[in-house]
């Protein structure tokens, strides 16, 4: 979506503040919620992209205003209310009022560290065509969807060229949406910061972003 | 930054968290004790010196490097490093003429196993929307001013590939063992936002 959470060549947010760098977690809170987050992951409860979907919706004052881990708080929230799995009620009061839907059950330590250690990609090994190779010159599609997208405004419509082709993965667009993966082969494209950015930009200096088969269209290739 | 200040009530954020906290825990939902196994992972058990070990590796081994450039996963897992967020690395080396830095425009994914959990900066809208448009300009508030006639390029984590910099072995280290160089190697050297510290 055009949100605030897309932020990329936004002017105004002032100089880099780096104070605060004693370590990742302030408060307990911050840690339980990583915890509780990681937890609803593993079981299932929702994916990644969906998580980010959420984040992004949330009304534009209240993303600048929350300090990072309120952002995961409200999304988590605001998931496990969107399947079902608890409602706004039981929140405000602190009590389940119905039995536990039908869920795998909780994460334990075992599962929590191959989640740890393992992690998790979703990466297929083949079976999709590839549209693109490396050297090819493409141009970032000019959509403007409503729902989640990791096609950053600032590099639509603008002329790069393929650098590698990292294998195929599951579409974030779609599998925020509950429609599935829509698995699909994702390009290293690199863009010069004039394009990106128009002639005051350094001649030397580029941009690489991931962007997926189908945020991408063919270009003649250009003379320079 | 006092975490517990018993003379404030809870803020608002830690009466959500519990609410919700036993609300899951209530509907069998949680297990309490694995929750907290999570953090205490990134706060202990992972972290910058798992990068730096990797990057001392590559200053000694000339065929190690190429295999990380190669194939990111595959070289750092050869120092039993990997897991949540490292599944597809990619490793971006420094040279002469092309200075790397990394970034998430959209929101805050980073290369767990070999930095842990990213500085508050990296997730702030200041970085995320100044190093995309003005890298030179970000870098230089850190201390580090990039040569005209070296290519500034930015890696926008915006998918599954997490990006880690191998920044440049700094000269008057001939001889150092991989231990030696490894403490050289700073977090932000390899975000890309520095280079590594000097010998003394």
């Amino acid at each position: 979506m055009n949100g605030i959470a897309d932020m990329g060549g936004m002017h105004g947010f002032g100089p880099v503040d780096r104070s605060d760098d004693a370590g990742p977690f302030h408060h307990e809170w911050e840690r339980r919620i990583l915890g509780i987050t990681f937890s609803a992951l593993g079981a299932g409860l929702f994916n990644v992209d969906e998580i980010r979907r959420v984040t992004e919706a949330v009304d534009p004052i209240t993303y600048l205003k929350s300090v990072y881990y309120e952002r995961w708080l409200y999304s988590t929230e605001a998931l496990l209310r969107e399947k079902g799995v608890i409602s706004a009620k039981e929140l405000a009061d602190g009590r389940s009022a119905t039995p536990a839907p039908n869920t795998a059950p909780p994460v334990t330590q075992d599962i929590a560290r191959v989640i740890l250690e393992q992690g998790g990609t979703s990466r297929i090994a083949d079976g999709v065509p590839a549209r693109f190779r490396p050297g090819d010159a493409v141009i970032a599609r000019n959509i403007n969807p409503h729902g989640h997208t990791r096609l950053p405004r600032y590099v639509r419509g603008k002329h790069g060229t393929v650098v590698v082709d990292h294998g195929i993965f599951a579409l974030p667009d779609t599998n925020a949406a509950g429609l599935g993966p829509h698995s699909q082969h994702v390009y290293g494209v690199r863009f010069s910061a004039r394009e990106l950015w128009g002639p005051q930009a350094p001649a030397r200096d580029t941009l690489q972003i991931d962007l997926f088969d189908d945020y991408l269209d063919p270009a003649a290739q250009r003379a320079t | 930054m006092a975490e517990h200040d018993h003379t404030e009530p809870p803020s608002e954020p830690a009466l959500r968290v519990k609410a919700l906290e036993s609300l899951l825990v209530e509907k069998a939902i949680i297990d309490p004790d694995v929750v907290g196994a999570f953090a205490d992972y990134y706060e202990h058990r992972v972290g910058p010196r798992n990068g730096a070990k990797v990057v001392a590796r590559a200053w000694i081994d000339q065929a190690y490097k190429q295999r990380l450039l190669a194939n990111g996963t595959a070289a750092i897992a050869e120092l039993s490093f990997g897991g949540l967020q490292g599944e597809e690395m990619v490793v971006v080396e420094n040279t002469p003429t092309v200075h790397n830095v990394v970034t998430c425009t959209l929101c805050s994914c980073y290369p767990w196993p070999t930095l842990g959990l990213p500085p508050t900066w990296y997730k702030s809208p200041a970085y995320r929307s100044r190093i995309v448009i003005e890298p030179r300009s970000v870098l230089a508030e850190f201390g580090l001013e990039v040569s005209d006639d070296v290519e500034v390029r930015v890696y926008d984590s915006n998918a599954e590939i997490r990006y880690l910099v191998l920044p440049m072995r700094p000269a008057g280290t001939d001889g150092w063992s991989e231990d030696k160089l490894a403490e050289l190697v700073t977090r932000d050297s390899m975000i890309g936002t520095a280079v590594p510290r000097a010998p003394a």
